[in-house]
């Protein structure tokens, strides 16, 4: 008879197995993710200027009272492009209002990039140095946050944002947000 | 006059856009090096397994500023280390704090070595059972007296 202790290896062997291939099985990006202390807080305050009219100014109470999007995204980022699609077919359904937070970027070539792409954003906010991203824990663009109609941050989705994330997660979010 | 007064502003402009640029690291080596050793036990956020003290990412260029910017304004290790623990989490510390989620991870190694020395200590409990219930036959005893006595006696039989 097979003596139980002989198949403790093995047992172990598949709870290493089986860890890898949760892990493994995701989707890409998401395994680097890192949890948001943020999330269920108030959306960190900031008055930046915005990028089609630099004498007029962006803070989230501006958007307070409706459920919003914001984007963290740059020119130099290749994976904002990547996104860029998903967030234009959003604009266009008007589902929910998308702001831009132009990260570390200059003026211009965010200017440039909306021309040749398209913009998808009511507005986006220039944070130049940077400041208000860390204040968002932003470590890589692209980053987005969906803000309920109080201001506080219900969820962030790191990486560009797929259709899938958008079907799946995003929207279901706030339509839910939507009722409250 | 006035036009001598422009041209003399003018010139002063660049200086006082410089001022406000990031002053050279060696200033103040005694601050230098407290912003070195606190972002050691800094992650940096985008090459996650490097601190912020061996990065040369832009955001950990940018993170180190601002805990030397939070340092120059009077504020203490402890202060920065929440700061950027309340925008990027438990994940920027190197030592992770003691909570339900990472308790396995301050306990796990503790919890292994109890398992592994009750293994042990009931094992060797069981060993030393079967040595003291195992009673040697007469005809045992006698080979072992005669092995013990005559080293060649029995090998070669």
């Amino acid at each position: 008879m097979l003596r139980l202790r002989f198949l403790l290896p093995l047992g172990i062997f598949l709870v290493v197995v089986g860890f890898f291939f949760v892990t493994l099985r995701q989707p890409e990006g998401t395994r680097e993710a890192l949890p948001s202390p943020l999330i269920n807080k108030a959306a960190p305050d900031f008055r930046l200027a915005q990028l089609h009219e630099p004498n007029q100014f962006f803070t989230p109470a501006d958007a307070r009272g409706k459920v919003w999007l914001l984007n963290v995204w740059a020119s130099w980022c290749v994976s904002c492009r990547q996104e860029h699609p998903v967030l234009m077919e959003l604009s266009r359904a008007g589902l929910v209002p998308i702001y831009g937070l132009n990260y570390k970027d200059k003026r211009e070539d965010s200017a440039n990039w909306l021309a040749q792409f398209g913009n998808p954003y009511v507005l986006s906010a220039v944070d130049g140095d940077g400041r208000v991203g860390i204040d968002y824990g932003v470590y890589g663009a692209p980053e987005t946050y969906v803000i309920d109609k109080k201001g506080v941050i219900r969820y962030k989705h790191i990486g560009p944002v797929s259709a899938d994330a958008l079907n799946n997660k995003i929207l279901p979010l706030v339509q839910e947000l939507e009722k409250s | 006059m006035k036009h001598i007064l422009f041209a003399l502003m003018l010139g002063l402009a660049p200086l006082a856009v410089t001022a406000g640029e990031a002053q050279p690291t060696n200033n103040d080596p005694a601050l230098e090096k407290r912003v070195m050793a606190l972002s050691a036990e800094l992650r940096c956020l985008v090459c996650q397994n490097q601190s912020l003290a061996d990065s040369h990412a832009e955001l950990a260029i940018d993170l180190r500023n601002e805990v030397r910017d939070m340092m120059k304004s009077g504020k203490s290790d402890a202060e920065v280390v929440d700061y950027l623990v309340a925008r990027y989490g438990d994940f920027v510390r190197y030592r992770p704090p003691m909570n339900t989620t990472t308790a396995l991870l301050w306990f796990g190694p503790l919890i292994l070595a109890v398992i592994g020395a009750g293994v042990l200590f009931f094992n060797l409990m069981k060993r030393r059972r079967r040595v003291a219930e195992t009673a040697l036959t007469d005809e045992e005893r006698k080979r072992a007296a005669a092995l013990l006595n005559d080293g060649a006696g029995e090998t070669k039989a």
